[in-house]
């Protein structure tokens, strides 16, 4: 049943930086993180007829985006000519990883295991962000993500400091909430 | 007027407590903020939750496009939207 509809011209307000965390925390290049967000809005452009509405449209685009990545891995791996990649694909089931390599933990590997929580959790708060008010998101992706100062952020905004740190309160008050239901 | 002086209210508490995870809170004010704290249970709890929630920002090393980056992205996406639209 055909759920949810397709508007792209939403997209990049909604889903740019989501998409755009999604894919640095797995690609740690910042350049190349742009070039796939924008690969993936361009491919989701050309294959919208195929959007059936079973799914929301970020979890469409993530789709997309997650087999960009893929590609990319492949593309240095051939690149380089050195790593020998040897792993089975299984898009069938509708378990977490395509990769086999992702559904089995090495107890060893902490490092990688510490990278899929925290990127885990870098979800989940950006979950948490959709849900605010489009002010207090921007406000607080701002202040909080982008590490602008104060002074910045009211001149671009036209607000007053005050302003600032009652929206910054209650975007705080809000995603802790949220986080304490959803992660903590 | 003393009492103003040391004592604050737990809706400054809470503004103090917001400007320290940003590293904004003033020595003064975060003297204030050690004050009420340990007398405020509102003000602890609201403090302990802030503080995690700066954690798990810290600890995700969330990212997200900066202004620059996302006009660039807006124009090249809007050019194609135009010619499917």
């Amino acid at each position: 049943m055909a759920d949810h509809k397709i508007n792209p011209n939403n997209w990049i307000n909604l889903y740019s930086d989501y998409l755009f965390n999604y894919t640095i925390s797995r690609v740690s290049d910042r350049e190349m993180a742009q070039d796939l967000v924008s690969e993936t809005f361009l491919a989701g452009l050309k294959s919208m007829a195929n959007f059936k509405g079973e799914a929301s449209e970020r979890t469409w685009l993530i789709s997309i985006l997650k087999r960009k990545i893929i590609d990319y891995y492949r593309k240095i791996n051939s690149n380089k000519g050195k790593a020998e990649v040897r792993m089975n694909y299984n898009s069938d089931s509708e378990a977490e990883g395509d990769w086999l390599e992702e559904r089995v933990a090495d107890p060893f590997d902490k490092t990688a295991e510490d990278k899929l929580e925290n990127s885990e959790l870098g979800d989940a708060i950006y979950d948490c962000m959709a849900k605010l008010p489009e002010k207090q998101a921007e406000v607080f992706k701002m202040k909080t993500i982008l590490g602008y100062d104060t002074e910045t952020i009211c001149n671009e905004l036209g607000i007053t400091a005050s302003n600032l740190w009652v929206i910054i309160h209650r975007a705080r008050t809000a995603l802790a909430e949220c986080m304490e239901k959803n992660w903590f | 007027m003393k009492k103003s002086f040391l004592f604050i209210s737990c809706e400054e508490a809470q503004h103090i407590c917001d400007k320290r995870q940003y590293g904004e809170a003033t020595g003064w004010e975060r003297v204030k903020l050690g004050i009420r704290l340990s007398w405020c249970r509102i003000t602890k709890a609201y403090s302990s939750r802030n503080n995690k929630l700066t954690d798990a920002i810290n600890k995700a090393e969330v990212d997200c496009l900066n202004n620059n980056e996302r006009d660039k992205l807006k124009q090249e996406f809007e050019k194609e939207l135009a010619k499917h639209q």
